[in-house]
């Protein structure tokens, strides 16, 4: 039997001859009663007999579904994206007329804005308080699992769900729920949903505690990984409690802490369900996100598919070069 | 098994017993005050944040609609109506988009499922020449925000090509692009990864091809991360709603996510938030059926993304 490593893909014949496979990978040769690989010119049967076939077809599920639904449509998203489409006619190439009329859109400015504020917001709601709380709940001692299993309970409650309950609390009226809690201190009643300076707020609450739950698990996860000895070592050094957060459990989590930042800021850019289903993107345009744009060139009618991919691109574009710089930024206080 | 020793004895090692709050920090009062409060605030906090919400949906879903308009926070003043569940479930034929919901998800998971072990056994046990660019190609769709795929993948679903055939209304159009997910794939390569090759290596020399392998050996070694996966694609499934909405046009096809915001409109609002009870029912009774693979699985992603 030969590994597979050595055999030739179905394009073998066309490769420089046998001889170097320089990218076979480095198994370990426990081959008591392996037969060495002997170096004949490699030809389809070979390969076939070596299950390069087997493989190939054991790959097929990968390659299929990945190239039809995931390559394919990036690439096309590129190409389209200089493109006018309407389905019915073939596709036109029209430079960069997509990209000119999005930048044109006054609409581009304000959803630009919102999304911003709602990154800007859901970082304020949603970056300390899971620190927190996963901080706390690692010096947990009895039960511990309970207190993970509360943590994570909204996030498995589906986001459609989450959004209609909460839009119920937020009823504008006397009676609304938050409206009867607030009312009990005296407080309110809000409109909530339909102000435009508390429309936001209210989706961003919403958003908080969908995802919250998840960043506390992969905080606590980070947190088992703190060594002890470097309290120890603080301790030795005089150091309490607070003293120990600062100069040991925050430094030694700011890998992770350095990339759930980025990471909801990237969720952020693409936030649609809470705007679309809890406001629709009003109330005068105040909730309209830049994924809500794209829906509605693409999806609301006018079937806009070069302007949608357009802007989509350009966000991914801004993410990419957003992400680059952060890192580039961050390396150098990860270390 | 051997595969578990590792994994055991890794875990076995960080004691327990030591964490940010020492013995002699606990025996200080004002530490023990401070740390004691806090405890008890964060427990009510995650009782009433987490908890809170799903709770007054439970007993919404069996209140009358007057009693929750005008008092939401009275439980029960004029007696539960168990009735709002079957009429949502019987008349607003919740039944049937939860069965949608239901073999949507499940064929999502076996898609997902089906790629993720392929794909991770190819990548990382059988290795061809070509895999280094496979998985160079897979990861690379990792930094692709998913915004960038909404329009060219429905369109590609509207007219899949070679096979020109379209997707809309048809299952497929959610089960086939659930599969392209490559944290899935690289998770379970990663696993494989850490399996011993020689296991692998001996079976060969037997004389076992790479299906045998497959089947015989490494699946039945790689159930705990296929665990994993599996609760993952099944919630993520249910929770799915943009795709669907875009796709499953046809209203007898849709799942609960879809159909929900269109009752909203015109069912009366205790069988309304009886139906979003219904809906939230199997994922949360998921969650606590396979807490440990959720919780081990959600650090995980923190790892990977790491």
């Amino acid at each position: 039997m030969v590994h597979p490593a050595t055999s030739v893909p179905p394009s073998g014949t066309a490769l420089p001859d046998g001889g170097t496979p320089a990218t076979v990978t480095p198994m370990p040769t426990v081959g008591t009663g392996t037969p060495t690989p002997r170096r004949r010119p490699r030809t389809p049967a070979s390969w076939v007999r070596n299950g390069g076939l087997s493989t190939l077809v054991i790959a097929l599920p990968l390659v299929l579904v990945f190239g039809l639904f995931s390559w394919y449509p990036i690439v096309r998203a590129v190409v389209m994206s200089f493109q006018h489409t309407n389905l019915v006619q073939p596709a036109e190439w029209v430079g960069l007329d997509n990209f000119t009329y999005v930048l044109a859109d006054p609409m581009l400015a304000t959803a630009i804005t919102n999304t911003l504020y709602f990154a800007v917001l859901a970082l304020i709601f949603g970056y300390p308080i899971p620190l927190v709380a996963a901080v706390l709940m690692s010096e947990v001692r009895r039960a511990k699992g309970m207190y993970s299993a509360l943590a994570y309970l909204p996030v498995v409650v589906p986001p459609v769900v989450a959004v209609l309950l909460w839009k119920t609390f937020y009823d504008a009226s006397e009676s609304g729920l938050f409206n009867t809690i607030l009312g009990w201190v005296g407080l309110g009643p809000y409109p909530w949903l339909q102000d435009p300076s508390t429309a936001m707020p209210s989706l961003v609450l919403v958003a908080t505690w969908s995802a919250a739950g998840g960043t506390v698990i992969i905080y606590l996860a980070a947190l088992t990984g703190v060594a002890p000895e470097l309290y120890d070592a603080a301790e030795v050094d005089g150091a309490g409690v607070w003293r120990k957060i600062w100069h040991v459990t925050l430094p030694q989590l700011r890998g992770i802490l350095f990339i759930t930042f980025i990471l909801q800021i990237i969720g952020t850019a693409q936030v649609f369900t809470e705007p679309y289903l809890l406001t629709g993107g009003g109330p005068a345009s105040s909730t309209t996100t830049i994924l809500l744009m794209i829906y509605n060139y693409a999806f609301g009618g006018r079937g806009d598919y070069g302007a949608a991919t357009a802007l989509s691109i350009m966000l991914a574009v801004v993410l990419a070069i957003l992400s680059a710089v952060y890192f580039k930024l961050t390396a150098k206080w990860s270390d | 098994m051997p595969t578990t020793a590792p994994v055991d004895r890794r875990r076995a090692t960080p004691p327990a017993d030591r964490g940010l709050v020492s013995a002699s920090d606990r025996r200080r009062r004002s530490v023990r005050a401070t740390w004691r409060t806090s405890h008890v605030g964060l427990l009510a906090g995650l009782v009433v944040v987490g908890l809170g919400p799903i709770l007054w949906l439970a007993k919404s879903a069996v209140t009358p609609t007057q009693d929750t308009l005008r008092t939401p926070m009275a439980l029960f003043p004029n007696g539960v109506d168990w009735a709002n569940l079957s009429e949502a479930w019987v008349r607003f034929e919740i039944d049937h988009y939860f069965f949608n919901t239901l073999w949507l998800a499940l064929g999502s998971w076996f898609m997902q499922l089906l790629v993720a072990a392929t794909g991770g056994y190819v990548l990382s046990v059988l290795r061809p020449r070509y895999a280094k660019v496979l998985t160079a190609l897979v990861l690379s769709t990792l930094f692709v925000p998913a915004v960038v795929l909404l329009v060219p993948l429905y369109l590609t679903v509207l007219d899949v090509p070679f096979a020109n055939v379209s997707l809309i209304n048809s299952f497929w159009a959610v089960w086939l692009p659930a599969g392209a997910n490559a944290f899935n794939v690289l998770l379970v390569k990663r696993f494989f990864d850490n399996l011993p090759a020689e296991v692998f290596e001996a079976a060969r020399v037997d004389g076992a091809g790479p299906f045998r392998v497959g089947w015989s050996i490494v699946l039945p070694m790689s159930k705990p991360i296929l665990g994993v996966v599996s609760v993952f694609a099944f919630i993520l499934a249910w929770k799915d709603f943009l795709w669907p909405l875009l796709v499953l046009r046809d209203v007898s096809k849709q799942p609960l996510s879809v159909r929900l915001p269109a009752l909203e409109n015109y069912v009366e609002l205790d069988v309304f938030l009886a139906a979003l009870a219904i809906s939230t029912v199997i994922p949360i009774a998921i969650f606590l059926v396979f807490q440990k693979a959720f919780l081990s699985g959600a650090g995980m992603s923190g790892a990977v993304k790491g």
